[in-house]
């Protein structure tokens, strides 16, 4: 079966030969002509542009885009400010950085168009700081970008000024969830902040109303406004609109990022047409649908019940390779299409040892804020190592659970499903792996992969 | 004057009781309405909510409204509104009252939550409480107690952090104990504005420090052991000192200024361990300086006057040395110089002496710099309460000009110096050496030495007594430990000095002594030491209110205002 078509718009001069990151490419592209066409359209059309659009965010949590600039505070009389949140640090997940690397203008084609549309004068790129290439291409673009008055005072003549920043974080992935970027951004400890009352759209940089947004989302609303939200509408399918870029890792032939139109695509298309099938002599056993954090899937399980088709209820009764690459199928089979990071892992993966792995990421990575978070990621992750390179106990398996179980809906940021949810669905999926594991143990090569 | 607006009052359901709480109470403070305790670690009354230690988590459902209609959803089965309960606990600190809201405080939900947060905060905590100076007064090991499952599953090894880290001349911490709560960082900055500690590295790993170069050495630094839920942050002097079940607690006032801060003496057979702040919303709130803390040290410190009554420097005994000073009293010329540290009582005595000889009175006043939070300009505790008991009618001064004025002209012979130390008031040694000097006082110094009748009285801490505040707040104070054997209650000393001089006895004891001053202090007519409420009683200062005091603005106090306050 030949391999389904991608439909590349964010991603479409990624890679090409001859494309380069410098402005003068990216005008010889069209570049910069939909932001001057947007400064002289009202800014509440364009807002209404994306709301039509369906648009939603990128960043992990799929949350319309429209919606979160419908609730930013206008009334307040403070300043707006926006945030790109390039911190793209969710193990799986790597897109972003190809847009900043390859394609910056498109973002800040983007980011200008966004701010013109929320009235925002002052917009920081907040960029992972294990990307410093990245952070030196963004300044350069931006500074060709003023050059060219598409950034900065009186853009194009319209009177309309903004400037963006780039902001080099400092190596945490804490930092990507927005209320601990903002006290980031502010120079302080990346500690998330509670909500309520510190609500971004209302609260949010230095207590001012924010909108914090995905790289890839930004570069979406560029293309909405161009082609107008309701054509942009038709692409994927309803409630899951635009492209999706699908990063793929793990046991596949051909690893990389795709991208299709959301919902278009099933998981068996995405890892065996498109990404090539398993490694010779290997079967799938489980994949990660969207990044580290997503609900592991494994294959052979059947997901059934109802979905929304139109207007009519229908069953369905899929394996992992039938479910729609879209947010809401994912998420109605138990998991997320979070930031589109799919990780692939085939027979030769021991599940325990792979989450061993996953559990010593998130234990480092916990701000240490709050108590079922802090404590329950190290305790998690000391137990993994524990069983990998210590001494297993049968009851490790259920203890695990035990453990992961205290966390969810306990804490002041989603780290704590972030952290929780690999063991919860590693040990509800492979609970025969776990269990079995002080045994199993015993006969495992010596020269496997060593871990973490 | 006009009455205080009744606060907006909001009426929710804690535990299916409806109680109407002022608005912007959160879900705890609302909850200890209703004796309901909603445990917590993180949350402070008077601090910012952090929301960070989730052990105060409840279950909290909202009246339910159609989206469409906007009409309230009824419950068939109760005929009530039916309630939308949120399937996930929320905090109650970081929870505002809202009209209708419905909370469960104990909930198998919240029971759930509570177990797992405990089970969390001590896997990783040492668990050296035999060793630990906060045993007994811990909040973690009440709360386990109380909602811990008792049991463990961990089997792994705990962090190892550092154990004793002097963070400042008066704190040190053990930072495995450290449950990451946060207050004593938020106590820094916001109510020190002193922002020295600030955790470092991640996760469970996070371990609280100072900033690179910094210390915390505030004068409030000790507050942050107060306010530690456990026992991460100790006092240095009181480290592994003495159990806190063994100490008793007696109410007392700080005496190192004005502001009259409420506070707890500690003690123990006599002995005097430590002093903590005693809350007052009107005053200090939970907070008290360290050097108030510290005056406890005067009462056992090496120049403290012990050793008995003395007449010319040899020992004598209490009738004798009243006798003798009554000797010197009946001689005339006398000048009485009484304190602003004295108690209400004491300068009522005092005050019934000076009229008895029908000599003049002074104070002497002591000003400093205040630090705007709970050390004011006037270092006196009680110079108003000489003003209220007609000791004195004009604000003191620091140096007693008028009476060096006096004596040099030989119009003073005796002077009677309530505790004060007339050399550091300005005397010179020749004018001490002309008159003949009446000493009762706690502490020696050149007017001790230079006493013909010295009689050592009793500290603060060692005796009952009120103070009256910068806001003219009447404060009461008890008697924490016995005096030093040879040494006397003030009061007694000024009783029976009126006795020798042929004027009547007055009641020695508080109690006693009382109803006498009510009848014949107009502002304290209505007062009596039994009945002044914990918090203090506010007078009218109208009468004092054109003296030029010599204040800032203090935490609960601002000068133009103090009028009016009262
Ligand atoms: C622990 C955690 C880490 C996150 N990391 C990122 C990230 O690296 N990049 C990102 O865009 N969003 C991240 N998010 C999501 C952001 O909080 C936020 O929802 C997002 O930036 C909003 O943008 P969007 O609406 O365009 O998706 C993270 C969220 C959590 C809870
Ligand atoms: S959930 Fe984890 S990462 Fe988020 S605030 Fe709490 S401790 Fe920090
Ligand atoms: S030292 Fe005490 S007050 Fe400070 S964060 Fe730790 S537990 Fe909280
Ligand atoms: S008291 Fe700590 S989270 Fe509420």
């Amino acid at each position: 079966m030949p391999a389904p078509v991608q439909t590349r718009v964010i991603f479409k001069h990624i890679d090409e030969p001859g494309y380069t990151n410098d402005i003068e490419c990216y005008l010889r592209h069209g570049g910069y002509e939909v932001l001057k066409k947007s400064v002289a359209r009202p800014p509440a059309e364009l807002i209404d542009e994306v709301k039509k659009s369906g648009l939603r965010g990128r960043g992990g949590a799929g949350f319309p885009c429209g919606v979160k600039w419908g609730l930013v505070d206008r009334k307040s009389g403070k300043p707006i400010y926006l945030i790109v949140n390039a911190d793209e640090s969710e193990p799986g997940t790597f897109k972003d950085r190809y847009i900043i690397h390859q394609d910056p203008h498109q973002l800040i084609e983007g980011t200008i168009i966004s701010c013109f549309a929320n009235n925002v004068k002052q917009a920081y790129i907040y960029i992972r700081g294990e990307m410093p290439e990245g952070a030196r291409i963004l300044e350069k673009a931006i500074a060709e970008a003023r050059a060219k008055n598409f950034v900065g005072q009186n853009i194009l003549g319209t009177g309309y000024s903004c400037e963006i920043y780039v902001h080099r974080g400092a190596g945490a992935y804490i930092c990507g969830e927005e209320t601990g970027l903002i006290e980031s951004l502010e120079g302080k400890r990346a500690n998330p902040r509670i909500k309520p009352p510190y609500f971004p759209a209302v609260l949010g940089l230095y207590q001012c109303p924010t909108i914090v947004n995905n790289v890839e989302t930004l570069c979406h609303v560029k293309h909405i406004v161009d082609i107008g939200g309701e054509a942009f509408a038709k692409t994927g399918t309803p409630n899951n609109t635009g492209t999706r870029i699908f990063c793929v890792s793990g046991h596949v032939q051909r690893p990389g990022y795709y991208e299709f139109p959301a919902g278009t695509i099933t998981m068996g298309q995405l890892l065996n047409e498109v990404c090539g099938g398993p490694l010779p002599g290997r079967k799938f056993k489980a994949v990660i649908p969207g990044g580290s954090s997503a609900k592991v899937l494994r294959f052979g399980e059947r997901y059934k019940g109802k979905r929304k088709v139109g207007a009519d209820m229908v069953d369905y009764d899929w394996g992992v390779e039938d479910v729609p690459m879209d947010f809401d199928s994912l998420a109605m089979i138990g998991s997320m299409g979070g930031s589109g990071g799919v990780i692939v892992m085939d027979d030769s993966v021991n599940m325990v040892e792979a989450l061993a792995n996953i559990n010593a990421f998130y234990s480092h990575e916990s701000c240490g804020q709050c108590t079922p978070c802090r404590e329950g990621s190290l305790w998690m992750k000391k137990i993994t190592t524990r069983m990998v390179h210590g001494e297993a106990r049968p009851q490790d398996g259920a203890l695990l659970k035990g453990v992961a179980d205290q966390i969810p809906g306990r804490t002041i940021c989603a780290f704590g499903e972030a952290c929780s949810w690999p063991t919860q669905s590693f040990y509800l999926k492979f609970k025969d792996e776990f269990d079995a594991y002080s045994e199993a143990k015993k006969t495992l090569p010596a020269d496997r992969l060593t871990l973490v | 004057m006009i009455a205080a607006p009744k606060p907006d009052l909001v009426t929710v359901n804690i535990d299916g009781v409806d109680i109407a709480v002022p608005k912007g109470t959160n879900v705890i403070e609302a909850a200890k309405l209703l004796q309901k305790d909603v445990p917590h670690y993180c949350y402070h009354p008077k601090l910012t909510v952090a929301g960070n230690c989730r052990m105060c988590m409840v279950e909290m459902g909202m009246p339910a409204v159609d989206p469409a209609t906007k009409q309230p959803v009824m419950d068939t089965a109760t005929g009530k509104q039916k309630i939308n309960w949120i399937p996930r606990p929320q905090i109650g600190c970081g929870t505002t009252v809202a009209p209708g809201m419905h909370i469960k405080t104990s909930s198998q939900m919240v029971k759930d939550a509570r177990e797992g947060v405990m089970e969390f905060l001590l896997i990783n905590h040492p668990l050296d409480c035999p060793i630990c100076d906060q045993a007994g007064e811990c909040k973690l090991q009440e709360q386990a107690t109380g909602y811990g499952r008792g049991y463990s599953r961990f089997v792994e090894e705990k962090n190892v952090k550092p154990k004793r880290t002097q963070l400042g001349p008066r704190v040190t911490l053990d930072d495995e104990r450290c449950i990451l709560c946060s207050r004593c960082i938020r106590f820094s900055k916001e109510i020190a504005k002193d922002d020295v500690l600030g955790f470092v590295d991640r996760g469970s790993y996070s371990t609280l420090t100072c900033h690179p170069g910094k210390k915390l050495e505030n004068n409030y630094s000790l507050n942050t052991v107060d306010i530690c839920p456990v026992g991460a942050l100790t006092s240095t002097d009181f480290r592994f000192k003495m159990r806190v079940w063994f100490l008793k607690q007696t109410n007392t006032i700080d005496i190192e200024s004005s502001v009259g801060v409420n506070a707890t003496v500690w003690s123990r057979e006599g002995v005097i361990y430590r002093l903590t702040p005693r809350r007052n919303d009107a005053v200090n709130d939970t907070w008290m300086s360290d050097s108030g803390r510290f005056l406890y040290k005067q009462v056992a410190a090496a120049d403290r006057l012990a050793a008995g009554p003395r007449i010319n420097g040899a020992a004598s005994t209490l009738d004798n040395a009243i006798a003798g000073a009554a000797e010197l009293l009946k001689a005339g010329s006398v000048a009485l110089v009484g304190s602003g540290r004295a108690s209400v009582e004491e300068q009522f005595a005092l005050k019934k002496l000076a009229d008895q000889l029908g000599a003049s009175v002074s104070l002497v006043a002591r000003t400093a710099q205040g630090d705007k939070l709970l050390i004011s300009a006037d270092r006196n505790p009680n110079v108003r309460g000489a003003l209220v008991t007609g000791l004195i009618s004009a604000l003191p001064s620091a140096q007693l000009t008028q009476l060096a004025a006096d004596i040099d002209a030989g119009k003073v012979k005796t002077i009677v110096s309530h505790g004060e130390d007339l050399a550091a008031a300005g005397l010179t040694p020749a004018q001490l050496g002309k008159v003949s000097i009446i000493y009762l006082g706690t502490h020696a110094n050149a007017t001790s030495a230079a006493a013909k009748v010295l009689i050592p009285t009793l500290h603060t801490f060692e005796k009952a007594g009120t103070f009256v505040n910068q806001q003219f707040r009447i404060q009461k104070f008890a008697a924490a430990v016995p005096g030093p054997v040879g040494s006397t209650n003030d009061l007694v000393v000024l009783s029976k000095l009126l006795v020798a001089l042929g004027g009547s006895a007055l009641p020695t004891d508080v109690h006693g002594l009382w109803p006498v001053i009510a009848a014949s202090v107009p502002a304290l007519a209505q007062a009596a030491y039994r009945t002044l409420p914990e918090t203090g009683l506010l007078l009218d200062a109208t009468p004092w209110s054109g003296l030029p005091f010599v204040e800032g603005e203090t935490l609960h106090y601002k000068p133009a205002a103090a009028a009016v306050a009262a």
